[in-house]
């Protein structure tokens, strides 16, 4: 019976996401059936596009998991978004710095590094970097909730700006190739480069830019979802979550929990440097994200806050944004903005039947 | 240094202070209403975007500003009524509602104006004189964010309705009990806030700039929110906090021009940031000083 109610509500809340999609749709005067099939069919066409589509899934499973672990201590992080950009840029800098890159300024070859270490030591620090400084930026919120009370959502909002605003400076003043327009850094080190699944997979072609990262996210759902219900820790954080003056009175700090939950919540968001910067453009881009982290907090609404959940709603959410590109160039009006408007449906609908499920 | 002083604090810093403090003190009274009957908004963010495409898309079709500001707040109601509904009807959470209004404002906006105007990103450009009149570059939008004050003190604090939405926001079950409509007080919370914040939005679209862009309150709803937080959900308190927001950010501009050393300007990004560090530290120092309506975020149900 509990199973089906977890997963009558979020059945119900796409099915709403679509009905009022469609009337959108509608009245832009464009057919919503085409639009919805645009949307969908274009993740399964080929071995290709079931390529992109999990590609499009890797970040969203990570932001998913990063805003789900929040949500079971009782926060809202909507500050995914800043914790993987700085997660980013830091996981590049390591890849320039360690990883003997050389950059063409101007057609002359400089050695931007410090050192040159071999792929068996630069991917996992790569990784360990992505998630420690996601980390840290997870847990200055958390921090200022824990010791001064102030609230999560204005904070981490607060921290997406800064986030952007700095990492924006840093790879204009000092780690853009000069003469080069677009705002991204030099590329990072061939050692620090993860292996794409098309390596492995006959077929599909090498341009998409799927990699083992997506085996790590699958890898993180398994782990959060050991942490959270296999252990002793898991279960403090998710009492605080549940009833935090009950916890309290049994022993549990909610404090530590809070800061313990955002810096998790932190080093899961800056995974998303794994398969951005290490398997797909071997770069720090800025304006890369584009939304992946606040999509985040629809995939653990959606996949009701278990790792299996977060897995199935990325898949959609990933159907859809891969979708959006075909909607914008195939309809006459609609453009891939729809697809925020479907999550915000989805957000509120589950919102809403939150309580039906209790 | 004193050149220094001088040339970051002249005239044209007030001036900028109260335009930047203009939308922040809408959104921050309307907050206050939803708020104090009891209703979390973390919506003011979407709310002031529905007033500023919706007051942008109007006053460029009508060439009429206040009939694009009364079409705005329009808007922000009626998007504020959602919200209502999924936190009153429905019990949702309200910060998670709230923040599903906020996206549905980043994405509805754009699918909207591509489809009228073949553009995502912003709506059309208005010309200068059908955007919202200044006298001695104040903004009749800036006139109204400060006339509003004292009303909405009397309406808070020294009307019947004021006093039953405060009580709704502290104690439901008592105000219930003395025959306040609880859920008809939290609707009406919910709506001001929206036809308030999204006078705010509407500022910044026809009256600060002469079109929408996607995200263009960039964080000013959740200012807004700490602004109020800051002033303790008192209506006077408000419109200092708000001006000392619009102060910041209005630094902002003779610090980007301003040359430490010679041909040495600071990085814009670090001047960009400040609003929103300052925000995270005064929201840190003060908020213990700070009491929410007790009944902040609880959804109320009548007991049987």
């Amino acid at each position: 019976m509990k199973i089906f109610r977890e997963i009558l509500v979020p059945l119900l809340a796409v099915v709403a996401a679509f009905v009022v999609g469609g009337l959108i749709v509608l009245l832009i005067g464009d057919n919503p059936f085409q639009t919805f099939y645009l949307l969908i069919a274009n993740s399964f066409g080929s071995l290709d596009d079931v390529g992109w589509m999990l590609f499009y899934a890797t970040p969203l499973i990570f932001t998913g998991l990063a805003v789900m672990v929040a949500f079971r201590c009782g926060l809202l992080n909507i500050g995914a978004e800043g914790q993987l950009y700085v997660a980013a840029f830091a996981t590049a800098w390591v890849g320039i710095k360690f990883g003997g890159a050389m950059v063409n300024v101007f057609g002359e070859q400089q050695d931007w590094s410090w050192v040159s270490l071999p792929a068996i030591l630069l991917v996992p620090l790569c990784i360990l970097t992505a998630m420690v400084v996601g980390g840290i930026w997870g847990a200055i919120p958390g921090i200022l909730k824990a010791k001064f009370g102030s609230h999560e959502v204005i904070n981490t909002i607060m921290l997406n700006f800064i986030a952007i605003a700095l990492v924006s400076y840093f790879t204009q003043y000092h780690y853009k190739v000069p003469g080069y327009a677009i705002l991204q850094t030099a590329p990072i080190g061939e050692a620090a480069r993860i292996p794409r699944i098309s390596q492995f997979i006959p077929g599909m072609s090498d341009f998409v830019p799927l990699s083992v990262a997506f085996l790590i996210a699958i890898l993180a759902c398994v782990l959060v979802y050991i942490f959270l219900w296999k252990t002793k820790w898991g279960y403090e954080l998710r009492a605080v979550g549940e009833n935090a003056s009950a916890a309290e009175y049994g022993g549990i700090s909610p404090k530590k929990q809070i800061i313990i939950a955002m810096t998790i919540s932190g080093a899961l968001a800056g995974m998303v440097a794994i398969g951005e910067v290490l398997g797909n453009r071997y770069l720090y881009y800025h304006d890369f994200a584009g939304g992946v982290g606040f999509l985040g907090i629809a995939v653990a609404l959606l996949g009701r806050n278990h790792p299996l959940g977060v897995f199935i709603a990325a898949i959609f959410f990933a159907i859809l944004t891969r979708g959006g590109v075909f909607v914008d160039a195939f309809t006459q009006y609609v453009s891939k903005d729809l697809v925020e408007v479907l999550q915000a449906v989805i957000i509120l609908f589950v919102a809403c039947l939150q309580r039906y499920t209790k | 240094m004193i050149e220094i002083l001088s040339e970051i604090f002249s005239i044209a810093l007030l001036f900028s202070t109260i335009r930047f403090a203009t939308p922040l003190i809408f959104a921050a009274l309307g907050g206050m209403f939803s708020e104090r009957s009891g209703v979390i908004n973390i919506a003011l963010e979407g709310l002031m975007l529905a007033g500023a495409f919706t007051a942008a898309v109007v006053t460029f079709e009508t060439s009429n500003p206040f009939l694009g500001m009364f079409c705005g707040m329009l808007a922000g109601g009626a998007l504020a009524s959602v919200l209502a509904i999924a936190c009153i009807k429905f019990e949702a959470d309200q910060v998670v509602a709230g923040f599903g209004i906020n996206i549905l404002m980043f994405g509805l906006p754009a699918l909207i104006s591509s489809a009228i105007y073949d553009s995502a990103g912003s709506t059309q450009r208005i010309d200068k004189e059908h955007l919202l009149p200044t006298f001695f570059d104040i903004s009749i939008a800036s006139v109204l964010a400060v006339a509003l004050v004292p009303i909405c003190w009397y309406v808070l604090l020294k009307t019947p309705f004021g006093l039953r939405l405060r009580a709704t926001g502290e104690n439901p079950s008592a105000a219930d009990a003395a025959g306040v409509n609880v859920i008809k007080m939290r609707y009406m919370g919910v709506i001001i806030s929206g036809l308030l914040a999204a006078a705010g939005g509407a500022y910044l679209s026809i009256g600060q700039s002469s079109f929408f862009t996607r995200g263009m309150t960039a964080g000013r709803g959740f200012i807004a929110l700490a602004a109020l937080i800051l002033a303790k959900w008192k209506p006077v308190p408000v419109l200092l906090a708000c001006l000392f927001f619009g102060f910041t950010e209005a630094l902002t501009i003779p610090l980007a021009n301003l040359e430490i050393f010679e041909d040495t300007k600071i990085p814009v990004q670090f001047v960009q940031i400040i609003p929103y560090v300052l925000t995270i530290i005064v929201l840190a120092g003060f908020i213990g000083l700070s009491r929410a309506p007790k009944a902040l975020g609880i959804p109320y149900r009548k007991e049987k």
